[in-house]
């Protein structure tokens, strides 16, 4: 039995007073009402969060999250339910309930847990009690002084600090028996400046799976640079333009574009209902050839990794799209059972109080061959987006939207003026053959991205290097 | 899971939970305090395809608790009620608050704004916990879908939903509060396909009284009808025109005003409204209004977040900002009374000089009808405004062909001020209820 699983039982099982007999028996309920698939998922989340407004920390918070699911799968069907309540009752409960949907006669065996026990990928234990309070005052202290001092133009700075550490059991009747114990950082800061009658903010954030102590011993003004840098250029910024033209997206962030244009697409639920723009479509080419598109759970310290997803299989990096071509979706356990194929680690919920779903972990486009440089001259005219707010997919028209909140004119084959915020729109597997030139230069993201699905937001990852898009609209205002 | 279950029985156990709460909060060194307690009990189905493709039940209790000594402040929040749990919960809040720093504007809203009538607004309506009248409706919503239009050919499903809550508030002046919700929904989502395109769309119904639900045929078959109109979309070229939002679009078109004017964005300096009290802000025609004391509707309640009581108003009226949107600590800050909007508004409706929405579209001639917005590209600070948009083309003042893969772009200050006629079709669905809203010109990038 791995450590994890070991100190997950202690955790969840021990202070309810449940054993692994207890489970096994619930476990044995479901198969025995002909579930495919029966499963339990126990969870403990404590997040705390520090937030510095106007010179001082005034306020803080914490939370404790505990509560477990039952799920009983039998074809297409789902039955779940969920409580609050770790006890023994509240798991009979539960059990009952979701064993409803199953039809009478059927009878399913129990397969002997076969732990998972992939590498952990993160640790560093919890971040809460990893640093001490006036440590984390100190923290959002730093990055307020270091903004103001930039520049006289700042008027306003909100610093957040949030850490979280998650520890589940997941118990299933296809021999799953794992657990996770996952940290999760985040420390965010928002500026506002002003000159003359313009104001303009400027966002700037950084995190993972990873300890605080693990970062730079200049992070907290690096970040504060960021912010403020953000703004003042957005200072300057005039109208963006209207209408389609080509656009450089800068690595990292803006790999957004990935996570709208393909990633929802490829999900296994919008694939197996037919529902998605990409549906019967692997063996395609749906990107341009440059294109090799893969979503990776392993990634050491990332947001959105995991040891194992909230179904208890390990994360693998699962190629999406190779060299324009469609390989693959990502799966959770039910639509890769209904889709003949392997569960790719993807199955994940906001909670225990949300059924698991496929989702993205990390997900970047592998480097090209192209310098920058070499990648913004050959744009006579366009624009150059560096930093987005977020986005926004409709899987099954394809259509997405993501909005440049940092963006340049590109004349001549130069970064010239600052643009104010635009939102881009265009069909993601038209946009994706349009990609026609890939720099060198992949980074992921600072760690600071969710993803929302059906009410459920998860932290992701996104990467991407220097790319050349021919053709999607812009939506300014300038004619 | 017990399908008769009444919430309003635990009132008085929930109420006992939140005065044990600040009873422990005082005992252990809180000067004040102020809890929440939740329960929360709910059964959704879904329909896929005329099969039943999950059924959830869930049932939640969670507290969350404010502590102060001195100026300073702390939270905690728990979905662990036991009584091991309750101690620890508020000795976090306690922890914390020894390390923030004091701040002049924190504490309890004034003891005396702390409301005193709480009449029963109309809010609770149970009905059965019962699978098989859920699986029923969602299915004939569903199977209404299909048989409206035949190029209606797959499905995410139709969705019947019921919960039951309840929420109590109390503080340490003495004030506790408790109030039990019902709601009931049903939605469907619909894919249609033709020989150029596959598109989606959703019609849904929402109501704390299930009795008040649109039939579940009817959703079926608006949810059909417009996904099926969505069919064969094409793009404008770029050009400025007069774009009209429709009731469900122009919802975020208030959000977006209620940001602007509420207490955080004011005092941090982040609204395009900034200072905007009693000046212009838009049409002359235009009002928005808050009524929380409504009986009956989604977003009614008789006191807000800080335990004081709501109280109609208008935030716009006569075109003019009159009121922000203010809890106890964000109009301290601002040196303004509360207006009883702690956590949020109730009920808000925008109103104008209305007109029926044929006759808008005869006014603006042509232009982009706007029923389906998409994106993050508004800017709170400055009013900047670039959405993605879906909807119809309006060409010598009727509808035409559908539109995609559009964006909207100007200011919301200069929007607000362009607008010559809402619709008389608000839609009433929800917490923020609103008309078509017509404005005279925006930037529309498409070809």
């Amino acid at each position: 039995m791995s450590p994890l699983v070991r100190e997950a039982e202690r955790t969840l099982l021990e202070p309810a007073a449940l054993s692994r007999q207890d489970a096994e028996k619930a476990l044995g309920r479901l198969a025995g009402a002909g579930a495919d698939l029966g499963e339990l998922f126990l969870q403990n989340r404590v997040s705390e969060s520090w937030a510095l407004e106007d010179g001082i920390v005034k306020e803080g918070s914490f939370n404790l999250d505990r509560g477990l699911s039952v799920r009983a799968l039998s074809g297409e069907k789902t039955g779940a339910a969920y409580a609050e309540d770790i006890r023994p009752e509240g798991l009979a409960n539960a059990v009952e309930a979701a064993r409803s949907i199953t039809r009478a006669g059927g009878q399913q065996q129990v397969k002997a847990p076969a732990p998972a026990e992939p590498p952990a990928i993160y640790g560093g234990g919890n971040p809460i009690t990893a640093l001490g309070e006036q440590d984390k005052v100190a923290l959002l202290e730093r990055v307020d002084r270091a903004a103001r001092r930039i520049d006289n133009r700042v008027q306003e700075v909100n610093v957040r600090l949030s850490l979280n550490f998650e520890t589940l059991l997941v118990m299933a009747t296809d021999g799953a028996w794992a657990a996770d114990a996952r940290p999760l950082v985040r420390l965010d800061v928002s500026v506002i400046v002003a000159e003359g009658q313009r104001r303009e903010r400027g966002f700037a954030g950084a995190g993972g799976r990873r300890p605080l102590s693990s970062f730079s011993h200049d992070w907290p003004e690096d970040l504060a640079r960021e912010a403020v840098r953000g703004a003042l250029v957005n200072l300057e910024a005039v109208d963006a333009p209207a209408g389609p033209m080509p656009v450089v997206l800068a690595p990292g962030w803006p790999g957004v574009l990935l996570h709208e244009a393909v990633g929802h697409g490829l999900e296994g639920d919008f694939n197996r209902k037919g529902s998605s723009a990409f549906a019967n479509r692997i063996g395609e080419q749906v990107a341009s050839t440059s294109c090799t598109v893969i979503d990776d759970g392993t990634l050491p310290d990332r947001r959105g990794s995991l040891t194992v997803d909230d179904e208890g299989t390990p994360t693998e990096p699962t190629v999406l799209i190779e060299n324009g071509i469609l390989k693959g979706y990502m799966q959770d356990k039910l639509n890769a059972r209904l889709m003949g194929a392997a569960a790719t680690g993807n199955g994940r919920r906001q909670s225990y109080a949300h059924q698991p779903m496929p989702r993205m972990t990390n997900t970047f486009m592998q480097p090209g061959d192209k310098e920058p440089a070499e990648i913004i001259a050959a744009c006579p005219k366009g624009v150059y987006a560096v930093n987005f707010g977020g986005g926004q997919v409709d899987i099954t028209s394809g259509r997405f939207v993501f909005s440049a909140t940092e963006a340049y004119l590109i004349e001549n084959g130069k970064v010239t003026r600052p643009i104010r915020g635009a939102t881009l729109i265009g069909n993601g597997p038209e946009v994706m053959t349009r990609v026609s030139m890939v720099g060198n230069d992949l980074s992921l993201d600072p760690g600071v991205g969710v993803c929302g699905k059906e009410g459920q937001a998860v932290p992701v990852g996104v990467g991407q290097p220097t790319l050349l898009v021919d053709k999607i609209t812009i939506g300014g205002t300038a004619g | 899971m017990r399908q008769d279950m009444d919430i309003r029985q635990q009132e008085g156990e929930l109420t006992g939970l939140a005065e044990a709460i600040l009873r422990q909060a005082k005992r252990l060194g809180a000067d004040a305090a102020e809890v929440s307690v939740s329960e929360d009990i709910g059964l959704t189905v879904k329909v896929r395809k005329g099969e039943l493709e999950t059924l959830e039940f869930h049932a939640d209790r969670s507290f969350g608790i404010a502590v102060y000594q001195g100026q300073r402040k702390g939270s905690a929040s728990t979905s662990d009620s036991t009584e091991g749990a309750i101690e620890e919960t508020v000795a976090r809040a306690l922890g914390i608050a020894r390390h923030t720093q004091d701040d002049p504007c924190h504490g309890l809203a004034d003891a005396g704004l702390m409301a005193t009538r709480l009449p029963d607004l109309d809010l609770f309506h149970p009905a059965p916990l019962d699978t098989e009248a859920a699986l029923a409706a969602a299915g004939a919503c569903e199977a209404q879908g299909f048989a409206t239009d035949r190029r209606i050919v797959n499905s995410e499903g139709a969705e019947a939903a019921a919960s039951q809550s309840c929420a109590v508030y109390g503080n340490s002046h003495g004030f506790m509060g408790a109030a039990s919700t019902t709601s009931h929904s049903l939605s469907c989502v619909l894919i249609a396909e033709d020989g150029n395109s596959m598109q989606r769309d959703y019609w849904y119904t929402a109501h704390r009284n299930p009795q008040s639900l649109e039939a579940p045929e009817a959703v079926g078959r608006t949810a059909a009808e417009r996904t099926a109109a969505r069919l064969s979309p094409r793009k404008v070229a770029t050009g400025n025109y007069p774009v009209l939002f429709s009731p469900q679009a122009a919802r975020s078109l208030a959000g977006h005003v209620i940001g602007a004017l509420s207490g955080g964005a004011q005092y941090r300096k982040a609204s395009f409204l900034l200072d905007a009290l009693d000046t212009e802000v838009a049409s002359p025609h235009l009002r928005l209004i808050e009524q929380p004391r409504l009986p009956g509707l989604l977003g009614s309640a008789s006191f807000d977040g800080d335990g004081v009581a709501t109280a109609e108003k208008a935030f716009i009226d006569a075109g003019a900002a009159r009121n922000y949107v203010l809890s106890a600590y964000s109009g301290r800050r601002l040196g303004l009374p509360t207006t009883g909007n702690a956590g949020g508004v109730h009920n808000l409706r925008l109103e104008g000089r209305a007109k029926a929405v044929k006759t808008l579209l005869k006014d603006m001639d042509r232009g982009l009808y706007v029923t389906d917005l998409m994106g993050t590209g508004v800017n709170g600070v400055t009013g900047d405004y670039s959405q993605g948009a879906a909807g119809f083309w309006v060409e010598g003042g009727e509808l035409t062909y559908p539109v995609h893969e559009v964006t909207i772009a100007s200011n919301l200050k200069d929007m607000l001020r362009q607008v010559p006629a809402v619709g008389d079709d608000p839609d009433e669905r929800g917490n923020i209820i609103t008309p078509s809203v017509l404005i005279e010109t925006m930037t529309v990038a498409g070809a």
